[in-house]
């Protein structure tokens, strides 16, 4: 097995341990993570708290493993919708060019030349504010996804573009394939690896720009962890240098964003 | 014995060769402004920038001391006030000059003051001697002598004086020729103002050496906190202002010594209700929120002790009320400490017909309670606050949802579509006398935040803290005026429409270099004084450390 195999498979592990982590973070950790322990405010690791406590004393290993619930899941999710949105409206501007072409091009060309983190601050904005910590960071995670398709579409439309004249795709034609049948029995199936990629590829995106909106504050609601707003406590660079058990979030994420990098070179190959 | 007397003597000699020749005159002072200043005309000044050059650079009639918060004077050498407290007469000091050599006299009062209070020059500064119709009155009976009259009494009329920088009637620089310890010499946008001694300045100090001491100041334009204290670390910038509480922190740990805690400042952290009957909030929501007993319960179930020590590193006390301790002449003693009593709180929710089920606080009606609590992003210490509230109201059964938002969009909200519960923000009050907080506490003002713009008052307590502010505002002895202020501050603190959190102490950090500094809790802070402060040798505060 070669090396770079080796990697693959490490990171999955590494990946697969981390979310079975998060997701049984309820029966691993020791509190919960919005409890304060206001007598123990930056406390350093001990055997109560694992990786010590944040400014107001909340258990930084409970935070840290909830906040890795919230953002793992959520950032799939929000790549799978911005992954949807590039691979039907890309497909089919590809497929079928012309005016909706220029008018879907036109669009993405747009959202790429807004300014994402005004266009996000500005939507958040109008979001309800009675609503709980759970909805908003599902709210924040769907705006990502619903505003982060762009330039995947570009890569899903010039993919499409390629099939839409190839030998397999007259051959359908020619033998009275309907469009439907088309698109899902012969365009999707070759488009899948490039979906994937994509899909992988939104995932530790998502993640950062969760992460830049909780450092502006206008990520995840108090008193919910996640690793955007976990991140925030490094804002102070010497307070980190006294307390350097606040860097774990920061690897958590590096980890997570290096084993989805490792991984994803195998999708290509496959595309 | 004889040895270590021998030690003794000769440490002390030691200690005394190491101590550096400090207090010489000349030199530079360095430190930062946070913003650019948007102009140097003194009747102009509506930034913080632009008033702390105007404070180092203007001469006033009469000057408030920032240490002793009592009232002295300066180029006026005494002054009187008519009992309808319409009209003041200055006796001014004689063969004064400006910074280029023009003569002061009283036509140099009369030009300024009628600059101030003409309407086409729109001066804040000058707004707050506005009293009633018609034009104030100037006249100049001699060369130093000047009597303004005012269409209708101002409170607290010789403080505003403070504020009014003299500048030269007959000077071709205008308002660049100054009376102040320092003139501006140079200026770089984006990058610094030079301000050099003042040669013309009238003060001296007990030994009639002429003041200031120092040179010249170099303030250099830096809005980043971070960027101002590596330089002041380095020995680049010798005075700090404003430090936050965890900067400050840090400081002391580091450099003891070098950090100065001046006390309780003016500023307080709040939080307030949206009692505005424009509000969209649902009907049960607004009747929580109108109830006394309701805001009473929150408040009292808040730990502002933790709020203190937790987010502010013990940098801060809980809050009395409107005013700060640190406000002497009008903070009434009398008022009580705030309290964290979860127990009484639950009392006087169920006296107003909350119950518990379970945790849960529910109304009459049977609605949980549930709000929301905004504030602006990026404010680290009043998330912190807002968390830390979220689990002190959670032990009388509230659950609170704490949501940040841009600062426009917060302003949107409290000013134009009343759309939110709750809101945590912090005032900043510069002025100490009440007079300037009247659009706060007159139910018609806009910054009566809790339910702006009333047409006519909404409550009762409303309706008496209005007829309070204006009888004090036009009450003739200082001492009534304090009696109905007192009494403002009373039934603030027994309806609790602003629920004060915490006062944030003032903290400043002084270079060693610098002698004579004593700062206060009044801006400028650590250069109120800066006339008499001297350069030492220099320090490299980073090699220090």
């Amino acid at each position: 097995m070669s090396a770079v195999k080796l990697l693959r498979l490490a990171s999955i592990a590494i990946l697969i341990a981390i979310f079975a982590a998060s997701l049984f973070a309820n029966q691993l950790v020791p509190y919960s993570y919005s409890t304060q322990f206001r007598e123990a405010p930056n406390s350093p690791p001990s055997a109560k708290h694992l990786l010590g406590t944040d400014p107001l004393g909340r258990d930084l290993f409970s935070r840290l493993l909830y906040g890795t619930r919230v953002s793992l899941l959520l950032a799939p999710a929000a790549a799978l919708v911005a992954t949807l949105i590039a691979g039907i409206f890309g497909a089919f501007a590809g497929l079928y060019g012309g005016w909706p072409q220029r008018a879907i091009l036109a669009a993405a060309d747009l959202s790429m030349a807004l300014p994402l983190l005004f266009v996000l601050l500005t939507l958040r904005a109008f979001l309800p504010l009675d609503i709980s910590p759970v909805l908003s960071i599902s709210c924040t995670f769907l705006l990502l996804g619903l505003l982060g398709w762009s330039s995947s579409l570009r890569v899903v439309w010039a993919s499409a573009r390629s099939m839409r004249d190839s030998d397999f795709l007259l051959m359908a034609r020619a033998a009275g394939c309907s469009r439907l049948r088309t698109i899902f029995k012969q365009v999707l199936p070759n488009l899948r690896p490039v979906l994937f990629a994509q899909f992988w590829i939104s995932i530790p995106v998502f993640i950062l720009a969760e992460a830049t909106l909780s450092m502006l504050g206008l990520g995840v609601m108090e008193p919910l962890p996640s690793w955007g707003n976990l991140l925030r406590g490094l804002e102070d660079l010497p307070a980190v240098g006294a307390n350097p058990w606040r860097l774990a979030p920061l690897l958590a994420v590096c980890l997570v964003v290096i084993c989805f990098q490792m991984i994803l070179p195998a999708q290509e190959e496959v595309a | 014995m004889k040895s270590q007397l021998m030690k003794i003597v000769l440490t002390g000699i030691l200690s005394v060769g190491a101590l550096p020749v400090w207090g010489q005159t000349g030199g530079e002072l360095h430190f930062c402004l946070r913003g650019e200043p948007k102009t140097f005309n003194p009747i102009l000044v509506d930034d913080d920038a632009a008033e702390n050059v105007r404070y180092l650079t203007g001469g006033v009639l009469i000057r408030l001391n920032r240490q002793t918060q009592v009232l002295e004077p300066a180029l006026a050498t005494s002054w009187t006030v008519s009992k309808d407290r319409r009209a003041i007469t200055f006796h001014l000091r004689k063969g004064l000059h400006f910074s280029d050599g023009t003569p002061f006299t009283s036509d140099d009062v009369a030009f300024t003051m009628r600059q101030l209070l003409d309407p086409a020059t729109h001066s804040s500064t000058g707004d707050a001697f506005q009293s009633g119709q018609g034009n104030a009155d100037i006249k100049t009976p001699s060369s130093d002598a000047v009597t303004i009259t005012f269409p209708a009494p101002v409170a607290g009329l010789e403080r505003q004086f403070d504020q009014v920088a003299i500048m030269s009637a007959h000077s071709p620089q205008k308002e660049m020729a100054v009376l102040g310890p320092f003139y501006v010499s140079e200026y770089k946008a984006g990058s610094y103002v030079l301000l050099r001694k003042n040669n013309n300045y009238w003060k001296h100090d007990s030994q009639g050496k002429s003041l200031p001491y120092v040179d010249s100041v170099r303030l250099d334009i830096q809005r980043n906190r971070d960027i101002e204290l590596t330089r002041f670390r380095r020995g680049e910038v010798q005075l700090i202002n404003n430090l936050e509480a965890d900067q400050f922190d840090r400081l002391r740990h580091d450099m003891p010594g070098i950090t100065r805690d001046a006390g309780t400042g003016l500023d307080a952290e709040q939080l307030w209700f949206n009692l505005s009957p424009a509000s969209p909030l649902p009907e049960q929501k607004k009747a929580w929120f109108r109830s006394t007993e309701f805001r009473r319960a929150v408040s009292l179930a808040i730990n502002r002790d933790d709020l203190s020590r937790i987010v502010y590193a013990g940098y801060a006390k809980p809050a009395y009320g409107p005013v700060s301790p640190a406000n002497r002449f009008w903070f009434n003693s009398a008022l009580q400490n705030p309290k964290h009593d979860p127990q009484t709180s639950r009392k006087l929710l169920a006296q107003a017909g909350f119950r518990f089920e379970g945790d849960a606080l529910k109304d009459a009606s049977g609605n949980r309670v549930e709000f929301t609590l905004v504030t602006n992003s990026g404010n680290k210490a009043r998330e912190r606050m807002a968390t830390m509230i979220q689990q002190d109201l959670l032990e009388i059964g509230i659950k609170l949802n704490v949501v940040t938002l841009d600062f426009p969009s917060l302003i949107e909200r409290m000013t134009r579509t009343f759309d939110y519960d709750a809101c945590l923000l912090g005032f900043a009050n510069t002025d100490l006398d009440p007079n300037s907080q009247m659009t706060v506490w007159l139910s018609s003002g806009e910054n009566h935040q809790w339910n702006p713009n009333q047409k006519s008052p909404a409550t009762p307590w409303e309706a008496e803290i209005d007829k309070l502010m204006r009888d004090q505002a036009a009450a003739i002895s200082e001492k009534q005026r304090k009696a109905d202020f007192d009494r403002v501050q009373q039934i603030v603190a027994a309806q609790q429409p602003f629920i004060y959190l915490i006062n944030k102490d003032v903290l400043t950090a002084v270079s060693p270099s610098v002698v004579g500094a004593a700062p206060v809790v009044l801006n400028p802070q650590a250069f109120w004084n800066a006339e008499v402060l001297r350069i030492g040798p220099p320090t490299n505060l980073g090699a220090q450390k």
